[in-house]
């Protein structure tokens, strides 16, 4: 039989320049992929990186559009990061989000002009706390019954998509609408303000600087956040040292949640301005890869968080400028990941030839 | 309840419960060998493209089958080199798989969307077909239904009665275990893995050629979570993944039967009972430790390499 030339070896000590170059290589791989597949689809390679990955930063609209796609994007990313680390996996950050939405909405379409200037702030604990909420559920069945998180937290996002399709098919529909499946547009002194003006991201650009900031307090300054890095690099010792695995789930899900809910708020009292049927292309299910990609650290989450961006706002350029599927942002956005775990590989393990005797320095 | 009724609700729950059989019948040989692949959304989703195009372009459905179950069994082996060959963290993985599978087949089948096709036809079996109530209610599926069981035939035997299934349960069980006493347990896993592929673009294919013969992006709508949620449902067993498939396939087609039942719920309500479902059985079969440690794989999901 064929003898595989190359034979992974387990480093002694995991390469720490690593940890931090594989997103960058990750990276770089990707970009080659692109390079590849505009050239198999009849582009100029180059030209169309630069549409993809350059022209959208060019322009002050565009910048700010770079900023409004990242901030929920960072949000969720944020949450879920500090759920991974701790060993806790809610993938269903796409429900928190549509569930912050329908709470928010609900409490800007119906309460706004009893609650007088504290509409938008109330929308927005609203909304939060619809997240937090919908995350309480595969939180309360996984410490009480033991249940996936994984699979519940996944199904609650259908859940959460249909029950807003629900609403506005319903009662929550715009008289006005021509029964088009939508809210009435908010009040425009419900929407939050914007960081300047001609482009259109606004506040929650600083709520989320702001949550970054307490999330690496968290996770690097409190016990709280020391104990749910132990429990998940070592569930054994943590049980040990008596820390409750029940409360580290809990915490993880709701802080995940209430983030997502969050960013579900920001975006309809955001760019939206009413409630809609989708509120988000994907971006719960994206902040999965802006977690890993950026290291599960606030740094790099944010830095990931405005790459995955621009991922977004390429795919929409190419389609515009070269007529190309938009589709092309998912397609970036997986092979990134997958890249990244392999080039993760090589923190753990280095390439070895195979005829190298197998003496250690 | 009208005899017509009766076998228009029977007939449509067998088919729409028979993506989740091939799915989860595959994913439960993956995780009988160790091996938690949770790509199986992306891979049917490849699957459901790869089907829909040669189906559309060739209309030859043997023809369509099988590049389903190639593209999907090749997005597996994407995971089995990283995970078994690589090492990579197997979760992470099967979330990756899944969301690069969405976005390759949105990718990929974008010009497909809203051509028609050919939709699988039933079997013509002559005779059988016309007998009074039996006929129409077990005698006029299309190949691939019967194949769904002749495939949950094959497994349970595989794993009860052979040596290779035997083999495969240890590797399961133990893989540090199996491998001292020389079993190939990489071998093992990477030929689960790409069965398990292979089902879940069979399952794919169902669902674009039977179900419902079109390509829409994310078409396969969750199927391959609730397919891995009826594998714990099941408690790793064959005959289980078979009756809880069924269960849910009684579930989504409430729905398209709700008016002649006279059920006055809106129709997202009744969209959202499979979703619900899948959380309200898991928890019944989570609710007590000891079902899944008797049950689950003892070393599923944790990564084993002979030379670390």
């Amino acid at each position: 039989m064929l003898k595989w030339p190359l034979r992974l070896e387990k480093r002694s000590v995991p390469s720490g320049s690593l940890r931090l170059t594989a997103p960058l290589l990750a990276v770089l791989a990707m970009v080659i992929t692109g390079f590849v597949v505009f050239s198999l689809l009849g582009q100029a390679p180059l030209q169309a990186l630069k549409l993809f990955f350059i022209t959208p930063l060019t322009t002050v609209y565009g910048l700010g559009e770079l900023l409004l796609k990242a901030t929920p994007l960072v949000l969720c990313a944020l949450g879920l990061a500090l759920g991974f680390r701790a060993n806790v996996w809610n993938i269903g950050a796409e429900g928190q989000l549509t569930l912050g939405a329908l709470c928010s909405g609900g409490v800007a379409l119906f309460w706004a002009p009893a609650l007088g200037g504290l509409a938008l702030p109330l929308a927005l604990v609203a909304g939060t706390a619809g997240g937090m909420a919908w995350a309480a559920i595969p939180a309360w069945l996984r410490t009480r019954f033991n249940t996936s998180e994984i699979l519940v937290s996944l199904m609650l996002v259908y859940i959460a998509q249909l029950w807003l399709v629900m609403m506005l098919h319903g009662s929550w529909r715009d008289p006005d609408g021509f029964n088009f499946p939508q809210s009435r547009a908010f009040a425009d002194g419900l929407l939050l303000p914007l960081l300047w003006e001609g482009q259109r991201a606004n506040w929650a650009v600083w709520f989320t600087l702001v949550l970054a900031l307490m999330s690496w307090l968290f996770s690097s300054q409190l016990f709280a956040g020391y104990r749910m890095l132990v429990a998940g690099e070592a569930p054994a010792a943590a049980a040990y040292a008596g820390f409750s695995e029940r409360w580290t789930i809990w915490l993880a899900l709701l802080i995940s949640g209430g983030c997502a809910g969050l960013a579900g708020a920001c975006e309809v009292l955001g760019p939206i301005g009413r409630l809609q049927t989708t509120i988000s292309p994907g971006y719960g299910f994206a902040a999965i890869i802006v977690a890993f990609v950026g290291r599960l650290h606030p740094v790099g989450i944010v830095l990931a968080g405005l790459l995955m961006s621009l991922l977004y706002l390429g795919g929409e350029n190419v389609q515009l400028e070269l007529q190309l599927p938009s589709a092309m942002t998912g397609l970036f956005q997986g092979t990134l990941l997958f890249y990244l775990l392999a080039a993760d590989l090589f923190i753990n393990f280095r390439l070895r030839l195979a005829s190298t005797p197998k003496a250690r320095p | 309840m009208s005899s017509d009724l009766f076998i228009a609700i029977f007939t449509s729950t067998i088919v729409a419960a028979t993506p989740l059989v091939y799915a989860a019948l595959g994913e439960l040989v993956v995780e009988r060998a160790g091996v938690l692949n949770l790509g199986v959304e992306g891979m049917m989703l490849i699957g459901a493209l790869a089907a829909f195009a040669v189906n559309a372009s060739t209309g030859h459905t043997g023809l369509a089958y099988m590049a389903a179950a190639l593209a999907a069994a090749l997005l597996a082996l994407l995971f089995a080199i990283l995970t078994l060959s690589l090492q990579a963290n197997q979760v992470a993985t099967g979330l990756a798989l899944t969301l690069f599978g969405l976005g390759l087949s949105a990718f990929l089948g974008r010009n497909l969307a809203g051509m028609p096709a050919v939709t699988l036809q039933p079997l013509a079996l002559p005779w059988l077909r016309d007998l009074p109530l039996i006929g129409p209610l077990l005698f006029r599926f299309d190949a691939a239904v019967y194949g769904s069981l002749l495939l949950y035939w094959a497994i349970s035997h595989f794993l009860r009665n052979t040596r290779a299934g035997l083999r495969l349960r240890a590797v399961g069980e133990s893989a540090t275990v199996a491998h001292s006493l020389g079993q190939p347990v990489l071998r093992i896993r990477y030929a689960a893995t790409l069965f398990g592929g292979l089902t879940s673009g069979l399952a794919g294919a169902y669902i674009s050629t039977a179900l419902t013969p079109m390509w829409v992006e994310g078409m396969s709508s969750g199927r391959g979570w609730i397919a891995l949620a009826l594998v714990v449902f099941a408690t790793w067993r064959p005959v289980r993944v078979l009756l809880g498939a069924y269960l849910f396939g009684g579930m989504t087609v409430l729905q398209l039967h709700s008016q002649a039942l006279g059920l006055h719920v809106p129709s997202e309500a009744l969209s959202m009972l499979p979703y619900i479902a899948t959380i309200v059985v898991l928890v019944l079969i989570c609710r007590n430790p000891k079902t899944i440690l008797l049950n689950q794989p003892a070393s599923l999901g944790r990564n084993f390499h002979p030379d670390a």
